[in-house]
């Protein structure tokens, strides 16, 4: 496996202070490796946004990070945890090593500015010693990367189809050639032929450009064929973390495998859609021992009281999964 | 383009029924209103005065209404909208056009002024939301919901008075010529500076909070975050993504505020007997001097009218979604 780019420590997020504090992201270990697709799923509500908020610091008040470390591994130099960078430091790291499609792609795009403004004023804070024709060449490439002719750089937002917006917010994230790309549920507003089309798209830039990508869906099958790792997210915790074939192959959590027959997998063979009983946990009223045991078809003696932690089962180094039906070796793997 | 068209055709139908209605109110009065007028005026007009009202309430001749009504047009067309009688034999365009700078100066300037400042004071309270700006927030709360005209009683009470720098009354120093030297204008902006003040305070409150109102709303936007996330600089974001959108609300608030200018403030033009518009309507509501009424509402509707249709070219002109393709 390459290097690790960046690599989140025992992040934890809360919403609210003090007494009133709930957690929505706990403890989550994740590595996401230089050039790889890093697919992250798991119901509405598990707290997959807030982790991308939180390691971006960008979260929306009252969310504070409670801990952690997110180490960012620069192509060269010593690795940087972003969330102690200064804030000029910090304005300077975002988007020319990290930049992020969020979810709600219609409104990413200021309504009141025309493309080229919004392309080339992320390009002029960056490169400020570029010139004005030399920005504009550069927004019309980036358009043109996604698929876009270049004379919509003078249309506004809303002259755009929705699919046409989300590729305008793809080339922009692309604009300073970072080195990790998150993208918060990209293509959840459009529909699955506007999805598909992006998502392949998507895969071809990477393969060009090289960047790393944390995917995060609610829809897991989305992500079987287009991500090289998949991590499963519950009740603000990971849970199992596998390579695609492996974990769609053979789930070890058996919230895995609730996901995995929730949704129409768009190739290979045919799942039962059975869904999972119950519904997700609340964050201010958390299970004691593994969240998913008052869901689980499958619990155990130790499941409602003893946390099972991450790590790989016996019989595989490749994956991690907390789980009592798969015991995790005493060493936890990063 | 089309859509200012099909706004510029509306103002135009709402401009023609106001003064039709303008045109017939006076006719629909029942009886010989005339005479009541001359009646209770004791002789105190003079006939042309009375010829002027028989004129005004279509009682003058046998024309068919058609006839007077299409007088009536061409009378406005010249500009001519009937003899005041309380300044009789002064026109009733004359009155207003030396009412009407008192007004548009007054109330013009500190409506842009107040604008101007408390947009700009309602930018940095909204950017800065939960810092020790919010603290003046209930002061601006109360100061707008002061009715102007209290304040204005306030500060003449306070103040103004014998031996005072602030006149409480008047636009200028009674004695004085009006002409455009340093002793008259002096004495103009010492007159102005208290109903000034008053409308100050009380209208950029109102600025202030709706502006951080709109602030904290787009600054929930998703591409607020998005501009954050870029890395721009703090000011850039403030500016151009949270300020510039916010601002639409408001600047269609103030265009519509110009309207009112004329109008809105009559009540302070009466506390401190400013010789503008809104006292003048006052004094002819008082002396029921009919044409004036009827040539300072028309001035009144007139305005509100190009002020609505300025909002929406200042709208075309900030939003690119209200503008139309072709
Ligand atoms: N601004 C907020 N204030 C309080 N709680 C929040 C806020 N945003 C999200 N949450 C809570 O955090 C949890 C995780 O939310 P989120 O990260 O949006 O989940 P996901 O993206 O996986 O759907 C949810 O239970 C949600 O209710
Ligand atoms: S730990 Fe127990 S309750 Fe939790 S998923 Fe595994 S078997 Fe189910
Ligand atoms: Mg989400």
């Amino acid at each position: 496996m390459s290097e690790p780019v960046l690599e989140i420590r025992r992040l934890s997020v809360d919403y609210g202070l003090g007494d009133s504090a709930v957690r929505a992201v706990r403890e989550v270990d994740l590595t996401l490796h230089r050039g790889e697709v890093l697919g992250l799923a798991g119901e509405s509500g598990s707290g997959k946004s807030t982790l991308a908020y939180g390691l971006t610091r960008l979260l929306p008040p009252p969310g504070v990070i409670s801990g952690g470390q997110v180490l960012y591994h620069p192509v060269d130099g010593p690795p940087v945890d972003v969330l102690t960078l200064s804030p000029a430091q910090l304005r300077a790291f975002r988007w020319a090593e990290t930049s992020i499609v969020f979810q709600g792609a219609m409104n990413s795009l200021n309504p009141v500015h025309k493309i080229s403004t919004q392309l080339v004023d992320v390009i002029r804070a960056h490169q400020p010693g570029l010139s004005r024709p030399a920005r504009l060449a550069r927004a019309r490439d980036l358009l043109r990367l996604v698929g876009i002719s270049a004379d919509r750089l003078d249309s506004y937002p809303h002259q755009l189809s929705g699919g046409m917006r989300q590729r305008v917010m793809i080339g922009m994230a692309l604009a300073l050639e970072p080195q990790v790309v998150i993208m918060d549920e990209p293509t959840t507003a459009l529909d699955v032929v506007m999805q598909r089309q992006i998502l392949s798209q998507l895969a071809e830039l990477r393969e060009r450009l090289g960047f790393a990508v944390l995917f995060i869906t609610h829809d897991l099958s989305l992500l079987v064929e287009f991500s090289d790792r998949i991590a499963i997210m519950y009740g603000g915790r990971i849970v199992e973390q596998a390579p695609a074939a492996q974990l769609y192959g053979a789930a070890l959590h058996p919230y895995t495998d609730g996901l995995l027959h929730s949704f129409p997998a768009l190739r290979g063979p045919r799942r039962e859609l059975t869904g999972i009983p119950g519904s997700p946990p609340d964050l201010r009223a958390m299970p004691d021992g593994c969240a998913f045991h008052p869901r689980c078809p499958r619990a155990l003696a130790p499941c409602d009281s003893r946390l099972p932690t991450l790590g790989p089962p016996a019989d595989d180094p490749g994956r991690a999964v907390a789980c009592w039906l798969h015991p995790a070796d005493e060493v936890v793997a990063r | 383009m089309t859509f200012l068209l099909r706004r510029l055709a509306f103002y135009l139908f709402t401009a023609w029924a106001a003064l039709t209605i303008n045109f017939f109110i006076p006719r629909m009065i029942p009886g010989d209103p005339v005479k009541s007028l001359v009646s209770r005026f004791q002789g105190q007009l003079s006939t042309d005065a009375i010829h002027s009202l028989y004129v005004l309430f279509g009682l003058d001749s046998d024309d068919s209404l058609w006839d007077q009504y299409v007088d009536y047009w061409r009378q406005l067309a010249h500009g001519d909208l009937g003899l005041s009688f309380t300044a009789f034999p002064s026109p009733v365009s004359e009155v207003i056009g030396d009412a009407l700078p008192w007004t548009l100066i007054l109330v013009g300037v500190t409506t842009a002024v107040s604008f101007v400042l408390g947009t700009g004071l309602g930018v940095l309270a909204g950017w800065r939301r939960g810092s020790w700006v919010d603290g003046l927030l209930p002061v601006t709360t109360f100061l707008s919901s002061v009715p102007y005209f209290w304040l204005g009683l306030v500060a003449i009470a306070v103040l103004a008075g014998p031996g005072s720098f602030f006149p409480s009354s008047g636009g200028y120093e009674p004695g004085l010529v009006p002409a455009l030297d340093s002793i008259f204008l002096g004495s103009a902006v010492q007159h102005s500076l208290l109903p000034a003040a008053t409308i100050l305070i009380s209208s950029m409150s109102g600025w202030i909070l709706s502006m951080r109102n709109m602030m904290v709303t787009v600054a929930a936007e998703d591409y607020i975050t998005v501009a954050h996330a870029k890395g721009l600089p703090e000011r850039r974001v403030a500016m151009s993504y949270a300020a510039r959108n916010a601002l639409l609300p408001n600047v269609a608030g103030f265009a519509l505020s110009l309207g009112l200018i004329v109008g809105g403030t009559l009540l302070v033009e009466i506390v401190f007997s400013y010789p503008g518009l809104g006292f003048l309507l006052f004094r002819a509501v008082s002396a029921k001097d009919y044409p004036l009424m009827q040539g300072i509402f028309l001035v009144i509707t007139l305005s509100v009218l190009v002020a609505n249709l300025l909002a929406d070219v200042v709208y075309l002109f900030l939003d690119p979604r209200t503008r139309k393709e072709g």
